[in-house]
C-alpha cells in the first residue's frame, strides 16, 4: 500500500470542521441529521462509527465516502477540501482514493468475479490494457482468497466469498481509505468473523478502515470507536494519539 | 473510460440480458426491416416502371432538321436539309450519353401491293436496326435487317401487324415478294403488336426497311416545299426511280446564299432518333448532341443551330413526379417504422435504468461520473440500435427476396440506402437512448444504492 506509506502522520487522512447536514423535507422543514461534527482520523487507523438506527452513522459515512454533501462546514480528505468540489472530482476521489463495502455486496449479477472485481478500474483515468487490468484483478482476488473461484457468477457464490469479492473490488486501485457499512449485517457469524479477520489484515498492512456498525462485537475488531448519538459524537472523538497527550 | 472500455462494458451489460436485449431490438429491427423491404421493392418497381417508360420513349430524342431563312420568314421546321448520315456516325461515337442512334427517312401515302391485296400504309420508314431497340420493338417472326443489306440498299422490308392483317389476311409475310411504287421487297420479319400510339394512331400499320433503300429507291431526296422544286438538275433519283416533287440539289434565294452552310446532298435523312442511356440522362445527351452537331456543321457561334432536338418533356415530368412520390412515400413510411421502434428502444431503454438504479449507484460509488454512466448507457442503446439494424438490413433484404420469388415483383438491393438504413438505426439509438441514459446520469448515488 504505497499510498498509505507516504502520508504522513502530521496531516490528519480525514479533518471535518464544523460540518452540517440537514435533509430538507418539503419547503420549509428541515430534519437536522448531523450537529456540527468535529473529527480526525489518521492514516491506518481502523474505526468504528457505531450508534442506534437514526444517530447519523449512515450519513456521516456518506459524506466521507463523498457520496453526500455537507450542509455546513469543512471536509478535509488527504489535505484537499472536497465537501464542495465538483461532481467529477468526487467521482474521481471515490476511485483513486476511497473503497467501499456495502452490507448487500453490490456486485453485478451474471458477471464473473474477476470482471466485478476490475470495474472500477473502467473509471480511472490510467489507461490500463484488458491484460493488465486482468492481472490486477487476479492478484486482488488470490489475495482474498478467491483464487480458485475467478470466473464464478455472485450466484455460484456463498455470502462470505460474494464480500470477499466486494472487498477485491474495493482495493483494486490501492485506497488510502476503505469504507465499510455494515460488513458483516448479510453474513452468519462464522462468515463475519472470517471477514473481520480480513479487515485485520487489511489494517495491518495500513490501510485505514472506517467501519459502520451496530453491533459492537464488530465494533470491538476496531481500534477506535466513535459513537453517535442524535446527530452528534458522544465518544471516540479524539483517537489513540489524541488521547494520550 | 476509454472507448472501447465503454464498448466492451456495453456489450458485456447488454450480454448479461440477452433475452431483454433481443426485445429492446425488436422495434427496430422490425423498422428497419420494413424500410428495406420497401426501399427494394419500391426500387425494383421503380426501375420496372424506368423501363416502362423507356419503352414508351421517355428517353428518345428526335433530331429534326432546323428551319431555313427565306426571304420574308422561315419555313416549316425540318424543311431544312442539314442532317446527314454521317451525324448519326459522330453522335454514334462521341456522345457517352446516348445508346442507340437510327437515322429516319419518313415517306407516307404510298401503296403497298401484295397479290390481289392494295394498301395504303399509315408510315413506311426508312431506317436502321437501332430503331427496333429505341422504339423496344421486338420482331415476333422473322428478322430484321442487317448493316450489309442498309449499305447495299437492299429491298427488304419488315412490317406491322395491321398490314399482317389487312394485306396476308393474318398468314406468315415473311419471305413474300411485294411492291411498293413499283418496286419489289421482301418482307424479311414482321413486327409484334405495338397499338395505337398516344395520339390514337395505329403503330403497327407500318412497313419499316432500311433507310438507304427507301431514300434511294423509293422517296428521291425531298427538298421540302415548291420553292426548291425548279430544279434544273438532271440527275435525281426521281428520274432513275419514281417519285415525285424531288430535286437533287434546291435552288438558293441569292441573298440567302452565305447562310447557307451545307450544300444538301444526295444522302440527306429527315429525322435522327437518339436513345438516351437512361430517362434522367435526357438531357445531358441532348446538350451532348449538340455540340457534336454544331460542331459536325461547322456553325460558328453567332450562329443558329440548324436542327432542334425534341423529347418528350411532358412524359419525362410524370416520369420524375412519379419517382419522387414513390421516394416520399416510401420514406413516410420508414419514418413512422423508425420512430415506433425508437420510442420502443426508450421504452426499454427507461426500464432498464429503473432496474439497474442499483448498479449505476454502485457504478458512481466506485468513481463512475455522470458522464461516464451517461455515455454507457448511450453506447449501450446505439448497440442496441446497430445491431438491430444489422439484423433488420439483413431480414428487410431477405423478406425482398421472398416477395420476389413468391410474387415475382421486382426487387432491386441498393448497398447506399442499406448503409443509411444503418447509419439511421445508429442514430436513432442516439436520440431515444439519450433521455434513459440522461435520467441514468442524474441518479443520486446514495438513492440509487438503497434502491430496492
Amino acid at each position: 500500500m504505497s499510498s498509505t506509506e507516504t502520508t504522513t502522520n502530521d496531516v490528519p487522512l480525514i479533518r471535518l470542521e464544523h460540518i452540517d447536514k440537514a435533509y430538507r423535507l418539503g419547503s420549509e422543514l428541515q430534519v437536522p441529521v448531523l450537529k456540527d461534527i468535529n473529527l480526525e482520523i489518521r492514516s491506518g487507523e481502523y474505526v468504528a462509527l457505531t450508534g442506534a438506527s437514526g444517530s447519523g452513522k449512515s450519513t456521516l459515512m456518506n459524506i466521507l465516502g463523498c457520496l453526500d454533501r455537507p450542509t455546513g462546514g469543512k471536509y478535509f480528505l488527504d489535505g484537499t477540501e472536497v465537501g464542495s468540489a465538483s461532481n467529477d472530482v468526487r467521482a474521481l476521489i471515490r476511485n483513486r482514493k476511497i473503497g467501499f463495502v456495502f452490507q448487500s455486496f453490490n456486485l453485478l449479477p451474471r458477471t464473473t468475479a474477476l470482471d466485478n472485481v476490475i470495474m472500477p478500474l473502467q473509471y480511472t483515468n490510467e489507461s490500463l490494457s484488458a491484460k493488465e487490468a486482468k492481472r490486477r484483478g487476479e492478484e486482488m482476488l488470490c489475495r482474498v482468497g478467491l483464487a480458485e473461484r475467478m470466473y464464478h457468477h455472485p450466484s455460484q457464490l456463498s455470502g462470505g466469498q460474494q464480500q470477499r469479492v466486494a472487498i477485491a473490488r474495493a482495493l483494486i486501485n490501492n485506497p488510502p481509505v476503505l469504507f465499510a457499512d455494515e460488513p458483516t449485517g448479510n453474513l452468519d457469524s462464522k462468515t463475519s468473523v472470517d471477514v473481520m479477520k480480513m479487515f485485520d489484515e487489511l489494517h495491518a498492512r495500513g490501510i485505514t478502515i472506517i467501519l459502520v456498525t451496530h453491533s459492537f462485537e464488530v465494533a470491538h475488531y476496531a481500534k477506535r470507536i466513535i459513537q453517535l448519538k442524535d446527530g452528534e459524537i458522544v465518544s471516540g472523538v479524539y483517537g489513540e494519539q489524541e488521547s494520550a497527550l | 473510460m476509454t472507448i472501447s472500455g465503454t464498448i466492451t462494458g456495453s456489450i458485456r451489460a447488454l450480454s448479461r440480458n440477452p433475452t431483454r436485449a433481443l426485445l429492446t431490438m425488436l422495434g427496430i429491427v422490425i423498422g428497419i426491416g420494413a424500410v428495406i423491404t420497401m426501399m427494394e421493392i419500391g426500387q425494383g418497381a421503380d426501375a420496372a416502371m424506368k423501363q416502362n417508360m423507356e419503352s414508351m420513349g421517355v428517353n428518345t430524342l428526335v433530331i429534326m432538321p432546323g428551319a431555313p431563312r427565306v426571304p420574308g420568314g422561315k419555313r416549316e421546321q425540318g424543311s431544312a436539309m442539314s442532317l446527314q448520315p454521317e451525324d448519326c456516325n459522330a453522335i454514334r461515337q462521341e456522345c457517352t450519353n446516348v445508346s442507340f442512334v437510327a437515322p429516319i427517312v419518313n415517306s407516307s401515302g404510298l401503296q403497298f401491293i401484295f397479290g390481289n391485296q392494295n394498301w395504303t400504309p399509315r408510315q413506311v420508314i426508312g431506317t436502321n436496326d437501332d430503331y427496333f431497340r429505341i422504339r423496344d420493338w421486338e420482331i415476333s417472326e422473322g428478322r430484321s435487317f442487317t448493316q450489309r443489306e442498309i449499305d447495299r440498299r437492299e429491298c427488304v422490308c419488315v412490317v406491322g401487324q395491321t398490314i399482317v392483317k389487312e394485306v396476308f389476311g393474318g398468314s406468315s409475310p415473311v419471305d413474300s415478294t411485294v411492291r411498293i411504287k413499283n418496286v419489289n421487297f421482301k418482307v424479311i420479319g414482321v413486327l409484334e403488336k405495338k397499338g395505337a400510339n398516344m395520339m390514337g394512331m395505329d403503330e403497327d400499320d407500318v412497313v419499316i426497311a432500311p433507310w438507304t433503300t427507301i431514300r434511294q429507291r423509293i422517296t428521291g431526296l425531298k427538298t421540302g416545299t415548291a420553292t426548291n422544286t425548279k430544279s434544273t438538275a438532271t440527275t435525281t433519283p426521281g428520274s432513275v426511280y419514281p417519285g415525285e416533287g424531288v430535286a437533287y440539289y434546291p435552288e438558293q434565294a441569292e441573298n440567302l446564299a452565305t447562310d447557307t452552310l451545307l450544300i444538301p446532298k444526295f444522302t440527306q435523312i429527315d429525322q435522327i432518333m437518339v436513345s438516351a442511356v437512361s430517362p434522367d440522362k435526357v438531357d445531358a445527351a441532348s446538350a451532348e448532341i449538340t455540340a457534336v452537331l454544331r460542331s459536325a456543321h461547322n456553325l460558328p457561334d453567332e450562329k443558329d443551330n440548324d436542327f432542334h432536338i425534341r423529347n418528350s418533356a411532358a412524359f419525362m415530368e410524370t416520369f420524375s413526379e412519379t419517382t419522387t412520390q414513390m421516394g416520399n412515400l416510401l420514406l413516410a413510411v420508414a419514418l413512422i417504422s423508425l420512430i415506433v421502434g425508437g420510442v420502443g428502444i426508450m421504452n426499454i431503454m427507461l426500464v432498464s435504468v429503473t432496474e439497474r438504479t442499483r448498479e449505476i449507484g454502485l457504478r458512481m460509488a466506485v468513481g463512475a461520473s455522470s458522464r461516464d454512466i451517461l455515455t454507457q448507457f448511450l453506447v449501450e442503446s446505439m448497440i442496441l440500435c446497430a445491431i438491430g439494424g444489422i439484423i433488420g438490413i439483413i431480414g428487410g433484404h431477405g423478406a425482398a427476396l421472398i416477395v420476389h420469388s413468391w410474387k415475382g415483383w421486382p426487387v432491386l438491393a441498393n448497398g447506399g440506402i442499406m448503409a443509411g438504413a444503418f447509419l439511421v438505426s445508429t442514430i436513432v439509438g442516439v436520440v431515444f437512448g439519450f433521455y434513459p441514459a440522461w435520467k441514468a446520469s442524474r441518479l443520486d448515488p446514495i438513492e440509487a444504492l438503497r434502491y430496492e
